[in-house]
């Protein structure tokens, strides 16, 4: 990928986020970094609990304010997210990063129409006319590829179906021309043959109009279908992070074995499917060192004492394979196929 | 059908429309036309996967045949035993279990896990130390280390633990067909693996029957023998599981399959199959309710339901596409065969 080599566009370094509650802390993110590049594609994979939300929702600061702790740097397109205040933080929110929700419903305004919450998104940011603004929310429509769009920018939420719905919340989305375009589980409420086409209409935007995407899912297929570069997050961290090839073709953390040898997919009748023994661990209660440890079948008193550091063993087209596992050892002097790494 | 086919179940002609109401006399201005003349059997020992999306009537399928809503038309066969006339719908009921995608809603949170299991027989006469002690063979049965669990509530359990426990419940009245409507569904990945291993190894050592609802086509590809898609609240398709999966008939249920990502970043997926949503279940479209999106819809898609008849192939494989049936006016169909139906009895 050329991308990958431009500057970053997103930059997050050492993450961590935690909600502070009466009774317990709870450690949702732990330290996740990663960069992003101009029109690339990453993909968070990862089961129920594992962090995904709780980290796209910080790097556009839609944390409840009072119980949540951050830590870390996030930076996008220059702007030092945790240390904006809340005006600079309303200039970034839609010109450089917007969102895409899993449920459209509760995203969109009920009382207001389509048109009328593209031309708001838009009126926010730019200064122009109610004719331009809905001339201009007409042709986003049309851009996400909404049939007689012009009839649809009068249309209330409820008058549309799922799947149009869920294009008009991408429309509101792209309103004012984001850099990069987070988009949490936003097929996963949708039935099969619409979730395909706006997952297509998606990777077809993103490519379209050379945006950065963030694109979390617990879904491996629909991650396959669109990253660059998928990064498989449990309890709060990136346990393993490359090219979209090698992470689902060549996994090499054991929890990303695990799960794609319990994706099932292809597997023969009869044949018992392969399991992760357990659950994952309670976030107000880590366990020292790798997360996964109690689950894991292959883990040994080092996993137990420190988090594994992360491993780059390899790559494809410039994108380093990073995994946190202590039986992970480093490629380099094996083969010499390694790539400078970005962190 | 012929005579001594071992079918634990079979169903006739189901229909059931819900009455959209409005209005201050709450008049029924429409209907929803949720389960529409649908018929199909299921053998003992084996597994029917039944597909389809979001409100094409899965679920209002597998309540009817609990009864926990009423038909408004149709006949349902337990053992050959018609449902309301030869076999009362309690006893029914106690052959018949089913166990849905929320696993919390299903268990009443102030009961211990042991209780809630032993509740069901509790209610059919058996002694409580009795129905304890069953609970606690059962609860070992699904997983669960009796002694750790038994004293457990619902809340303190995970999602996959509370669903193997609504599987032990289900278990307790010794039933012989198990609807399973989306019950891995809200599972994680990983989770439903261990418990879709359960399934199979229950349904092996305790004989049983499932009726097994999902949206999810590659989970159900792996755990059934036959598969019934449905759209829009009829049958478009029923027949073996590698026919429909390898050979699909309707073009919808192969617009369905192309639609599932291909798990291969090399082989991506570059158009969708199908364009727009499932069409509305109140007035759905006259003819084949696919017509609407069906990239082979023509005049008589339009006019005439296509019925579900025999496919050329796998025996037991039906389907309801006017392509597939010999002179029905379709250009595609084959032209008819004089001299009647040379079509095979089943
Ligand atoms: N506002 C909050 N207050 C307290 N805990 C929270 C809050 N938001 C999230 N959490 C907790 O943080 C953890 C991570 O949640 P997150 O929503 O990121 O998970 P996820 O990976 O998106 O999961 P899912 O696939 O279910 O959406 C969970 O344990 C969750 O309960
Ligand atoms: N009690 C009810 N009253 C009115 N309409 C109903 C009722 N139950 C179901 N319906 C409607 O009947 C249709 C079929 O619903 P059903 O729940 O059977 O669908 P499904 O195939 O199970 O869908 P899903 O995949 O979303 O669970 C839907 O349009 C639904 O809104
Ligand atoms: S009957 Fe016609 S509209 Fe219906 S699926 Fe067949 S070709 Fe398509
Ligand atoms: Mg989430
Ligand atoms: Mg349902």
């Amino acid at each position: 990928m050329s991308q990958a080599s431009s500057a970053p566009l997103v930059e997050v370094d050492d993450l961590c986020v935690r909600f502070v509650g009466p009774d317990a802390t709870v450690s949702a993110v732990n330290g996740v970094s990663f960069a992003l590049a101009p029109g690339e594609v990453l993909g968070i994979l990862g089961e129920s609990g594992s962090g995904k939300s709780v980290t796209l929702r910080a790097l556009m600061r839609l944390l409840p304010h009072r119980k949540t702790r951050m830590d870390g740097r996030i930076t996008i397109a220059g702007h030092d997210i945790l240390r904006l205040d809340a005006q600079a933080l309303a200039r970034v929110r839609g010109p450089v990063v917007a969102m895409v929700f899993q449920e459209p419903m509760t995203a969109l305004d009920p009382v207001f129409t389509i048109g009328q919450q593209i031309a708001e998104a838009i009126r926010t940011h730019e200064s122009i006319d109610g004719v331009a603004a809905r001339r201009r929310a007409l042709e986003l429509l049309e851009l996400v590829q909404i049939p007689s769009a012009a009839r649809r920018l009068d249309a209330y939420p409820h008058q549309l179906s799922g799947g149009l719905r869920q294009r008009a919340m991408i429309a509101i989305a792209l309103a004012c021309r984001p850099s990069v375009l987070l988009a949490d589980e936003p097929t996963t409420a949708l039935d099969a043959t619409v979730q395909i086409q706006i997952l297509l209409l998606l990777r077809t935007l993103q490519r379209e109009l050379g945006m950065a995407m963030i694109f979390v899912t617990h879904d491996l297929g629909v991650a396959a279908e669109v990253s660059h570069r998928v990064a498989v997050m449990y309890a709060g961290r990136f346990v393993e992070t490359g090219h979209v090839n090698d992470v689902v073709k060549r996994p090499s953390h054991p929890y990303t074995q695990g799960l794609l040898g319990s994706t099932v997919h292809g597997v023969a009748k009869g044949t018992k499917l392969s399991t992760i023994p357990g659950a994952p661990p309670n976030l107000a209660r880590l366990p020292e060192g790798c997360s996964f440890a109690p689950r894991c079948g292959y883990a040994q008193q080092a996993c137990r004492v420190a988090v594994p550091a992360q491993v780059e063993e390899g790559g494809t087209s410039g994108v380093p394979h990073l995994t946190r596992c202590v039986r992970v050892q480093a490629s380099s002097a094996a083969c010499g196929t390694t790539v400078p790494t970005t962190a | 059908m012929t005579a001594a086919a071992p079918h634990i179940l079979s169903v006739q002609r189901l229909q059931k429309y819900f009455p959209v109401r409005s209005g201050l006399l709450g008049r029924a201005s429409a209907w929803v036309q949720a389960v529409d003349d649908v018929s199909f059997e299921i053998a003992a020992g084996e597994t029917l996967g039944v597909v389809g999306e979001s409100g094409c009537g899965k679920s209002t399928t597998g309540r009817l045949l609990m009864r926990l809503i009423e038909p408004d038309a149709g006949q349902i066969r337990f053992e050959g035993k018609l449902v309301g006339r030869d076999l009362k719908v309690s006893d029914l009921r106690r052959s018949m279990q089913m166990v849905f995608q929320d696993s919390y809603a299903s268990l009443n949170p102030r009961l211990a896990v042991a209780d809630s299991i032993a509740f069901g027989p509790q209610t059919h006469g058996m002694p409580r130390e009795r129905a304890i002690g069953r609970a606690r063979e059962l609860l070992g049965m699904v997983g669960l280390e009796p002694s750790q669990f038994e004293r457990r509530y619902p809340h303190e359990l995970s999602g996959g633990q509370r669903q193997r426990v609504n599987f032990a419940r289900a278990l307790a009245l010794d039933p012989k067909l198990i609807i399973l409507d989306e019950a891995v569904s809200a599972l994680d990945k990983s989770v439903e693996a261990q418990v879709l291993n359960l399934l199979v190894e229950l349904k092996k050592n305790l004989g049983l029957t499932y009726l097994f609802i999902s949206h999810d086509l590659n989970v159900v590809q792996y755990v059934s023998d036959r598969v019934l898609v449905m759209y829009l609240g009829k049958v478009a398709e029923v027949g073996p599981v590698d026919a429909i999966y390898g050979a699909p008939q309707h073009p919808y249920t192969r617009a369905l399959l192309d639609s599932r990502p291909s798990m291969d970043p090399e082989i991506r997926v570059e158009h969708p199959p199908l364009t727009g949503d499932p069409p509305n279940p109140i007035n759905p479209p006259s003819g084949c309710r696919f017509r609407t999106r069906c990239p082979h819809a023509e005049a008589v898609c339009q006019t005439q339901e296509p019925d579900l008849r025999p496919a050329h192939g796998a025996p037991g494989h039906l389907v309801a596409c006017h392509m597939r049936r010999a002179g029905s006016g379709h250009s595609q169909a084959a032209p008819l065969v004089r001299f009647g139906d040379r079509e095979p009895s089943r």
